[in-house]
């Protein structure tokens, strides 16, 4: 006893703790350890658990392919017209997030993928690499209402339109260091046998980097591409000043304002109409599923990565 | 380059179905476009900075150090109309910022090590990645909805069956009185509260890269030599991992300060310099998303201006993150 005690691994104070003691203690944190799991599953049980409850009601095929939003909240939330009961729908904030989140992924993903390239197939252990590879992830830091700032000041002043193509932008900022850096994780994976049996066999290392390098790491890729998807999809912050607000349904992300789920359920969990609220978690459950899908096939990917691998 | 002179014209026979492979041409474009790609991030870094500070210059130009150090945000006028004070003063907004982010911290950093120390030391090996999946979901709700479920949830419950009692029994103690005045749904606390949830995730998966590298070799000794698990976590585990738990903490602040959607819904939207947990009160990211598409002339200039405010702090923190896990090998993952 005393041995242990005295190599210094309990800092005791003063007097040596007894067996029991020190038993004890390693029971509590135990018990702490534990516990604090516990803790943080009960607010990610009760929000999905509300958002299913409460949004279940609301969502239904005409929730999401009917328009305009009616944004008055006050009125009910169905309108009979030429006889037929109509609910208000979300369609033209479905339409808004597929549309900015997938331009967004255009944008971000193959800028990402190729800065990803440099920094693990050019770069390496450079200076450049090195500070690149710093504000990189000094980026993922930005706060994404700062994002929305930029893009406001930079497009929105200048061309005098609130797009969905400015938006499009803010969300791929965000993504950018996101996809440089797990591409670049997923590059470093690929063993250099593979590239310098391409560059022995004559290949150039664009060749090697465009035929044997990228298709190895391809799964990887995706994988962190879907991850900063998900996360875009639910970002509020920097679309409120850029996007605009609108009630019917734009496809064309270049020209007219549009909306999208996050908005909509921002704008409508701050009203104090039940109505408004009720279209709120609508928008959201509609919006969680789209996230948890894009995050769910994301971590399916990696574990066939990882099981390939052998682990 | 090794390639070139492997790649002279004669040898450069056709090496895939697909054709003659890329040539020399080619290999240097690529090149060059992936170092553009690398650099649009500098780019964009330096574009916030430059055209942020520039439309803020007006509000920095116009109120001198009483845009950063006043603390009046809202304009007063008096009854006859004349304007008593300016207003935008982003002192009250700078500490709602900190002390929301204070709060989260502190709720949020124990039980983060905690999961980080279940994943990594005790949890059975099936455990593990079904423990990671479920942090990872909690990380991927987004901003919005923990906003919304914190309005349309617990807000009146927490206001009238929580902080009123509480802040009721605790009156007439002289600091825990003034720490826990107020009985305000959306407050300070419910703020920090929610933002606790959400930084959980990014704290989380830090701590446990940091944890899952410390040497077994260090893990094992240590209980070879008696100790229990918690005193081998304590003498083993801690000292090994403390440059990327503080690395860790410093990303979850940054992640806090800027945290926008969430708090407007439920800090209340009144700019407070009070330390009233349970007051409403107002911060930098909050005030730009509420009042941002209503602003005109210095007012949206203000608005711009906490943005610069607000990105420089959370650049500084990001940096001293980067500095203070420099020391351990592994690099923080991006983003996660």
């Amino acid at each position: 006893m005393t041995v242990t005690s005295n190599l210094s691994l309990t800092p005791s104070i003063g007097r040596f703790p007894t067996r029991r003691g020190r038993l004890l203690r390693d029971r509590l944190a135990t018990i702490a350890i534990v516990g604090s799991f516990i803790v943080v599953l009960i607010p990610l049980a009760a929000v999905i658990g509300y958002v299913l409850a409460k949004g279940a009601s609301v969502v239904d095929w005409q929730f999401l392919t009917t328009s305009p939003i009616q944004n008055r909240p006050d009125q009910p939330d169905t309108a009979e017209v030429f006889g037929q009961v109509l609910k208000f729908g979300m369609q033209p904030a479905v339409i808004g997030t597929l549309v900015v989140t997938g331009l967004a992924t255009l944008l971000a993903v193959p800028v990402g993928v190729f800065g990803g390239i440099y920094l693990n197939e050019y770069g390496g252990r450079g200076t450049l690499a090195t500070v690149l590879r710093f504000f990189t992830d000094c980026m993922t830091g930005v706060p994404s209402v700062v994002m929305g700032l930029f893009v406001f000041t930079v497009i929105v002043l200048n061309t005098q339109e609130r797009t969905g193509l400015a938006g499009a932008i803010a969300l791929a900022f965000l993504m950018l260091p996101v996809v440089i850096r797990s591409t670049e994780e997923m590059l470093r994976l690929v063993p250099n046998d593979q590239r310098e049996a391409s560059l022995a066999l004559g290949c150039r290392k664009a060749g090697t980097i465009m035929r044997i390098v990228l298709p190895a790491a391809a799964p990887g890729i995706v994988s962190g591409a879907l991850l900063a998807v998900a996360r875009a999809a639910g970002e509020t912050a920097p679309l409120l000043f850029v996007i605009g607000i609108t009630y019917r349904t734009n496809w064309n992300p270049f020209a007219g304002e549009t909306t999208t789920l996050s908005v909509q359920t921002y704008m409508n969990a701050a009203q104090p109409y039940s109505t408004a609220v009720d279209r709120a978690w609508g928008a959201a459950l509609t919006l969680i599923v789209i996230a948890f899908a894009a995050t769910i096939v994301a971590r399916i990917v990696t574990n066939r990565i990882q099981a390939r691998a052998g682990k | 380059m090794t390639t070139d002179a492997i790649s002279t014209p004669t040898n450069q026979a056709p090496l895939s179905p697909e054709g003659r492979p890329p040539g020399r041409v080619f290999d240097q474009l690529f090149r060059i476009a992936t170092f553009a790609a690398a650099i649009v991030v500098l780019v964009v870094m330096a574009g916030i900075l430059l055209t942020t500070f520039n439309e803020a210059r007006p509000w920095f130009q116009e109120r001198g150090l009483a845009s950063i150090f006043g603390t009046q945000w809202v304009p007063i006028s008096d009854n006859a109309g004349n304007v008593v004070d300016p207003g935008l003063g982003a002192g009250a907004l700078i500490w709602g910022t900190l002390y929301t982010s204070a709060i989260a911290l502190v709720l949020a950093v124990p039980v983060s090590i905690g999961i980080a120390l279940f994943v990594t030391e005790i949890a059975p090996g099936w455990l593990r990645r079904p423990v990671v999946f479920v942090i990872d979901l909690l990380a991927v709700v987004p901003s919005v909805v923990f906003g919304l479920f914190g309005v349309a949830v617990l807000v009146s419950p927490l206001g009238n069956d929580i902080y009123g009692p509480i802040s009721d029994a605790l009156a007439a103690i002289p600091l825990l009185g003034a720490l826990f005045h107020g009985s305000s749904g959306r407050s300070y606390m419910t703020a920090g509260l929610v933002l606790a949830v959400m930084i959980t995730p990014i704290i989380t998966s830090i701590t446990r890269e940091v944890f899952a590298t410390t040497p077994s070799a260090l893990k094992e000794a240590a209980l070879a030599l008696g100790a229990t698990r918690w005193e081998m976590i304590r003498g083993a585990v801690f000292p090994h991992a403390r440059g990327g738990v503080v690395a860790a903490v410093m990303i979850g602040l940054g992640r806090a300060m800027g945290e926008t959607i969430a708090v407007v819904l439920l800090v209340g939207g009144a700019a407070n310099l009070g330390v009233g947990l349970f007051e409403s009160g107002e911060t930098m990211a909050a005030a730009i998303a509420r009042s941002f598409n209503e602003s005109t002339g210095v007012q949206r200039s203000a608005l711009i201006g906490l943005g610069v405010v607000l990105f420089v702090m959370t650049l500084l923190i990001n940096m001293g993150a980067r500095w203070a896990s420099g020391r351990s090998e592994r690099r923080l993952r991006a983003g996660r």
